[in-house]
């Protein structure tokens, strides 16, 4: 191992056998379902599942906007429709979705500008994204319901 | 004209997209700072008071560039998955077709609502 190490550092063609071990002892693919995800990890997946989530709401949400807009008739309907508990729960989880995605995305414009890149700060950073989401959406859906 | 000197692969390509989609996250990130301010702290859920509080000129403007924020970066981000994860080039193709004209639709019709206030 040392002599590799030392031949690129001296930035010379490795022989063509330690390439080729070196080559079949890298392994393939990381398996998603078996290696542990990390935290930073799960939120970043959950980032772009609320972000596809809300793209495909949008026309709903752009529906319930426009009821909450229109005649007193059409607000009522939007009362009857986000009365239904089904409703409710998926106008929650989307309100979750957002601000998780908001939370995140201000996450990501700070490491952007190098801010939090280190390993402890990004995953107390992470932690604070998970707890500030749900404590706005315990708090907005409070107020909201 | 075509730019021979057009080179589409490497760390440049992408950056527009990439830019586009902060500009936009900023964009949404202060409205909804203001909007979700409003929510909390101000009684709007009277829908009289909801109605005039998006009609104000200021807060129409504001809530179309929200609007419009919200598409281009919904296209960046919606494409990046369709990317990821879609290998075959027709039905991505598409996929990306669809996604543009949902997003121009939403946007014509939001702005529609709005305006019509």
């Amino acid at each position: 191992m040392q002599f590799v190490v030392m031949k690129i550092g001296a930035n010379i063609q490795m022989p063509e056998i330690i390439q080729q071990r070196s080559i079949k002892q890298r392994p393939k693919y990381l398996n998603l379902t078996e290696i542990r995800q990390p935290l930073p990890a799960i939120a970043s997946i959950m980032h772009r599942i609320s972000g596809g989530a809300l793209f495909l709401m949008l026309p709903f949400l752009i529906y319930l906007l426009q009821l909450s807009l229109g005649a007193p008739s059409e607000f009522e309907t939007l009362k009857t429709i986000a009365g239904s508990p089904l409703i409710k729960l998926i106008l929650l989880a989307l309100l979750w979705g957002f601000l998780h995605h908001f939370c995140m995305g201000i996450r990501i414009l700070l490491i952007d500008i190098h801010r939090g890149v280190d390993l402890k700060t990004a995953r107390a950073s992470t932690v604070a994204v998970f707890c500030i989401s749900i404590l706005l959406t315990l708090i907005l859906g409070v107020k909201l319901w | 004209m075509v730019n021979v000197n057009h080179i589409p692969v490497g760390a440049h390509y992408g950056f527009g997209d990439w830019l586009l989609q902060r500009v936009t996250a900023m964009v949404m990130a202060v409205y909804t700072v203001i909007m979700g301010g409003t929510l909390l702290f101000c009684d709007v859920l009277s829908q009289d008071r909801w109605k005039s509080l998006l009609s104000g000129n200021c807060m129409r403007i504001l809530t179309f560039l929200f609007i419009l924020s919200l598409c281009f970066h919904a296209w960046v981000g919606v494409r990046d998955i369709w990317m990821d994860y879609v290998k075959s080039v027709g039905t991505r193709l598409t996929l990306h077709i669809l996604t543009a004209l949902m997003l121009i639709g939403c946007a014509g019709w939001a702005s529609q609502i709005l305006w019509r206030l």
